[in-house]
């Protein structure tokens, strides 16, 4: 989130979309409902009637999938009826940019494509630069190559009829939410959206969440008090673990990981460290070699930095297409790993095509499993259609205590860092995770140092015990040194610090190994002011309470700043747009800015407000994704439409999936959109809720969820057990016949949906014949096909068919 | 920690007696004097009470965990009613982690199942762990890529592939992105991902 949770309470309209988080994050709802009280509006846009939809003042239903044609259409009719927040976009967005010579769009495709590799030359996208190497600007708007003029060009074609006829909303529902939606372009206006998975479980993935930033640009709503772009995280700490980028392309700290084409850490650097000719960009991430330093540092702290970068691993790509998930699980099953880890997960049910999944879990010599309960994971072996006997995988199931028995932090979706304090004793000395990890890399650490082996030095030198006391992990230790410290005695900024010192921000942070840092974004969490995380005082400043800002309980990334680009909250003298609902305020050069912390201490209007982009600007024209500048609208891999009325480019060109694997397209035997989702009353694969009879008793099994017009069509009775199938497999579920799910009409045809929540496994809930009562999972249903840029996969939109039992 | 204590006890006490009520199950009613014991363990004079953030969703609500200090279990756990985000306030999952932590279901040792064997066997977590150390080096020694086929340097293992988690607290996250990096490898995955 930009924002975070309280702040919703600030917000004029509530658009919910690609979420239902009255059910998925109920608390949340608390500040919905508080902003509604107030007199604003909330706006349910989704596939299904849920318990969010009852409480919005609006509710539309749209087929899922097709989220791009409706925010494209509300682009456009921003820009028809002139509803853009105009000081704003010119001030801090990329409107006024020309964009060079080489950039074309025709009929779906954007300049640059190479149809071999699927994938675009983005060099074809660039702006044009002026003699001093920054981008050429038009203030006025008019130049018709400006960003904002080729706005208009690019989304001329999603009219309203366009819209209506491929989303399945009608035209009133359409005009309803912009109208409501974009009353929020104006300065004392906010406007926030809520998403969650239902917008990154696309092949569109990250351009439908573009579209709703560029809204949001547009309408002025980024930066301010009830504004934002709010990603909804699903885990107590996925915020945490995305930060500390437990993922293939990135280390802690969002730095990049090493490309094989970076031989030193002077040409890693090089490559990340954005250059900027303009004065009045803050350039934020030219402070990048101070932090890979810093992290390389905190790692191994006996080396000079320049010589440990060589102990990280290097890529031969930065493709998701290679390395993410779906890929992983690809080369898996065509026999790369040997070992494999499942540490905290239930990958056999939690990621697309299960079955897929499963299979590939046979092909490895050995997995650890580290969970809390038993589950389909460690028991892959012996679940359906497996034969134990031809399976050499060796498996090690490591139970672990549960977060109410140990200390430490987790970071919520509004990014603030919160301490848990350890409670009651594990049962049966189980022991935290972080006390498992550390006694394996221990071991693995010993045996190296006795017998040697493959490139050691990693693995040898690695300060591994400065996260432990007395051989026992040590969480305090750990978040001491995430936040980072002096290596030696120095003198920065004025400031002397002592060998040792926790170093108190990131301003702070050296290139040369004279600071350590685990991770950049969260130095300032553990300072010589003690654990900032644990704090939990109420107290805040007459403006902070106006928004309840909160800054004195637990701590926030970066440098505790509650919302982000807060510079774009105030005009260039620094007065807020909206007064009644400030941010930040500048009050003169002897007492500067009073609110929040600001992004940048700087003077208002010295420089530009968005900090970490290289040119100080939002992007309206986003030239870094792999699948164009502008979202544009492609329909899912699996869909039951042979066109859509914006190109004939009829899927996105750049997704990733594999060849050998079959889609369903307009294929009669899978007539039916299906789509995912969750209860409240379970989490994720359902591993720590299914184990309790408290939540099994109100949510015992998988169901599907279809229309009374699709029921009555297919003969299928409330209650009754179905099959449900698609491409890769098929699973029985209940039916539930609700007035929730209605046929949609698309291009004149009548399209049925169905939903199943996808928080069962066969390994339990069982009944004492010892067969599952509860169903599998979900995801047996879904294709392996994601998102070209964070390779997320589709399983948000897929074709099935459901057949009786 | 420092909870407002009055507010505190007067909430705990009335969520002492819902949760006896629903942990009971369904077909079965309250005796008084459960009820009565339930409240009474509660008393800071035999309990003590941390502060915890809700495991589930990312709204992070607070809850307040009410531990016995006879035998160390979990006598209640609720919503922490000074924590701003949820004001006391918790879902059907939060108000039900008590039944998470006191579980059956929980094993009660490491498992391991042999290759091409039909079952699990209990081990000790010594065995276990000397056992994957093992597997570990002998799987990145024979695996790892000192070169790729451009004759560039990579030191990379890529026989080794890891996924999780996002249901790791922050110091554990930190620790395994640097356990498993310095082992090499690069297929490193987790729920932010799906």
């Amino acid at each position: 989130m930009t924002n975070h949770w309280i702040d919703i309470k600030n917000s004029d309209c509530i658009l919910i979309m690609g979420s239902n988080a009255a059910e998925n994050h109920p608390i949340s709802f608390k500040w919905v409902t508080k902003a509604q009280e107030k007199g604003a509006t909330v706006i349910h846009v989704d596939p299904r009637f849920t318990r969010t939809s009852a409480k919005a003042d609006m509710y539309a239903g749209i087929r899922s999938g097709s989220d791009i044609a409706v925010l494209g259409g509300m682009i456009k009719y921003i820009l028809d009826n002139e509803l853009i927040f105009k000081d704003y976009v010119v001030d801090y967005t990329n409107a006024s940019f020309i964009i060079g010579d080489n950039y074309k769009f025709d009929d779906g495709i954007f300049a640059g494509y190479d149809p071999e590799t699927k994938s675009y030359d983005k060099s074809k996208w660039a702006f044009a630069m002026d003699s001093k190497g920054n981008p050429k600007k038009d203030p006025t708007l008019q130049d018709p190559k400006c960003v904002y003029q080729m706005l208009k060009k690019h989304y001329e074609r999603y009219d309203l009829d366009k819209v209506s006829d491929i989303s399945g909303m009608s035209k009133d529902e359409v005009i309803g939410l912009y109208e409501a939606y974009c009353a929020t372009g104006k300065k004392d206006k906010a406007g926030t959206i809520m998403y969650a998975m239902g917008w990154t479980q696309h092949t569109v993935g990250v351009q439908n969440i573009r579209s709703m930033a560029m809204i949001q640009l547009l309408l002025g709503n980024i930066g301010i008090a009830g504004g934002g772009v709010n990603a909804l995280r699903g885990e107590s700490n996925v915020q945490g673990s995305t930060d500390h980028c437990l993922l293939f392309h990135i280390l802690p700290g969002y730095l990049k990981t090493p490309k094989a084409s970076q031989q030193t850490l002077a040409e890693y650097d090089k490559a990340y460290t954005p250059v900027s000719n303009d004065p009045k960009s803050a350039n934020w991430w030219s402070n990048y070699p101070k932090y890979s330093a810093s992290l390389i540092k905190s790692m191994w702290q006996d080396d000079d930095p320049k010589v440990a970068y060589n102990y990280l691993p290097r890529l031969d790509s930065g493709n998701a297409a290679d390395y993410a998930w779906l890929a992983l699980f690809d080369k898996m099953d065509a026999g790369q790993f040997k070992g494999f880890f499942a540490w905290g997960m239930n990958p056999a049910c939690s990621g697309a095509n299960s079955n897929k999944t499963r299979q590939a879990m046979t092909k490895l010599d050995w997995m650890v499993n580290v969970n809390i309960f038993p589950n389909e994971t460690m028991q892959f072996w012996e679940g359906p259609g497996m034969d134990p006997e031809k399976i050499k995988t060796e498996v090690f199931f490591l139970p672990c205590a549960v977060s109410i028995e140990k200390e430490g932090s987790v970071t919520n979706s509004g990014r603030w860092m919160q301490w848990r304090y350890k409670g009651p004793d594990a049962p049966h000395g189980l022991k935290p995770d972080g006390d498992i990890m550390y006694e394996m890399m221990h071991e693995i650490q010993k045996l190296y140092k006795e017998e040697g082996g493959v490139y050691p030095d990693p693995i040898t030198k690695l300060s591994w015990d400065s996260i432990a006391t007395n051989g026992v992990f040590d969480a305090h230790k750990t978040a001491k040194l995430i936040n980072g410290q002096f290596t030696r005695d120095i003198e920065v900024k004025g400031k002397k610090f002592k060998k040792g010192d926790q170093v108190p921000s990131f301003a702070y942070l050296q290139a040369d190994g004279s600071t350590t840092s685990g991770n950049w974004l969260y130095c300032n969490s553990y300072t010589a002011k003690g654990n900032l995380a644990a704090r939990r005082s109420l107290a805040q400043t007459e403006e902070q309470a106006k928004i309840g800002l909160f800054p004195n309980f637990s701590w926030c990334w970066p440098v505790n700043r509650r919302i982000l680009y807060n510079r774009a909250s105030v005009d260039l003298q620094g007065k807020p747009w909206n007064p009644e609902k400030a941010v930040i305020e500048w009050t003169g050069p002897k007492t500067k800015w009073v609110g929040d912390v600001p992004d940048g201490g700087w003077a208002p209007g010295s420089k530009y407000a968005f900090i970490m982009r290289k040119h100080g600007f939002g992007q309206l024209f986003g030239p870094g994704r792999a699948d164009g500048p502008l979202p544009e609208y492609y329909e899912p891999l699996e869909c039951p439409v042979k066109s859509h009325p914006f190109s004939s480019t009829l899927h996105n060109p750049t997704a990733i999936s594999f060849a050998d694997e079959a889609k369903a397209v307009c294929d009669p035997k899978f007539p039916l959109v299906g789509t995912t989702y969750r209860v409240t009353e379970h989490w994720q694969t359902g591993v720590m809720t299914r184990n309790q009879e408290w939540l099994t008793e109100m949510e015992p099994q998988v169901f599907v969820e279809m229309s009374e017009e699709l029921a009555e069509l297919r003969g299928f009775k409330n209650g009754e057990k179905v099959i449900v199938t698609s491409l890769r497999g098929d699973l029985w579920a209940k039916a539930i016949v609700t007035k929730r799910l209605k046929p949609f009409i698309v291009q004149g045809t009548t399209v049925h949906l169905v939903g199943l929540p996808w928080h069962f496994g066969w390994t339990w809930p069982i009944n004492e014949k010892g067969e599952s009562t509860g169903g599998d999972s979900a995801n047996i249903l879904t294709p392996s096909v994601g998102d070209p840029n964070t390779g997320i996969p589709e399983t948000k939109a897929f074709m099935v068919n459901v057949r009786k039992a | 920690m420092h909870t407002n204590r009055r507010n505190f006890l007067k909430l705990s006490a009335t969520a002492a007696v819902a949760t006896a009520f629903g942990g009971l199950g369904l077909g079965c009613t309250a005796s008084k004097s459960q009820m009565a014991d339930r409240v009474a363990a509660m008393s800071p004079e035999w309990s003590k009470q941390t502060t915890t953030i809700c495991c589930y969703c990312a709204v992070g609500c607070g809850l307040v965990v009410n531990t016995s200090l006879k035998d160390m279990k979990a006598v209640n756990v609720e919503g922490d009613p000074d924590h701003p985000v949820n004001e006391g306030s918790l879902c059907a999952k939060g108000a039900s982690i008590w039944q998470l932590a006191n579980n059956d279901r929980r094993p009660d040792s490491v498992m391991y199942r042999a290759p091409y064997s039909k079952k699990f066997k209990k081990v000790s977590m010594a065995w276990a762990l000397e056992r994957i150390a093992h597997n570990v080096k002998k799987t990145r020694d024979e695996t790892f890529t000192r070169i790729n086929a451009r004759g560039e340097t990579v030191n990379r293992c890529d026989g080794i592939a890891s996924v999780g988690s996002a249901a790791l607290d922050n110091e554990e996250c930190w620790a395994y992105q640097t356990m498993l990096r310095s082992l090499g490898l690069v297929y490193i995955e987790h729920q932010a991902r799906i």
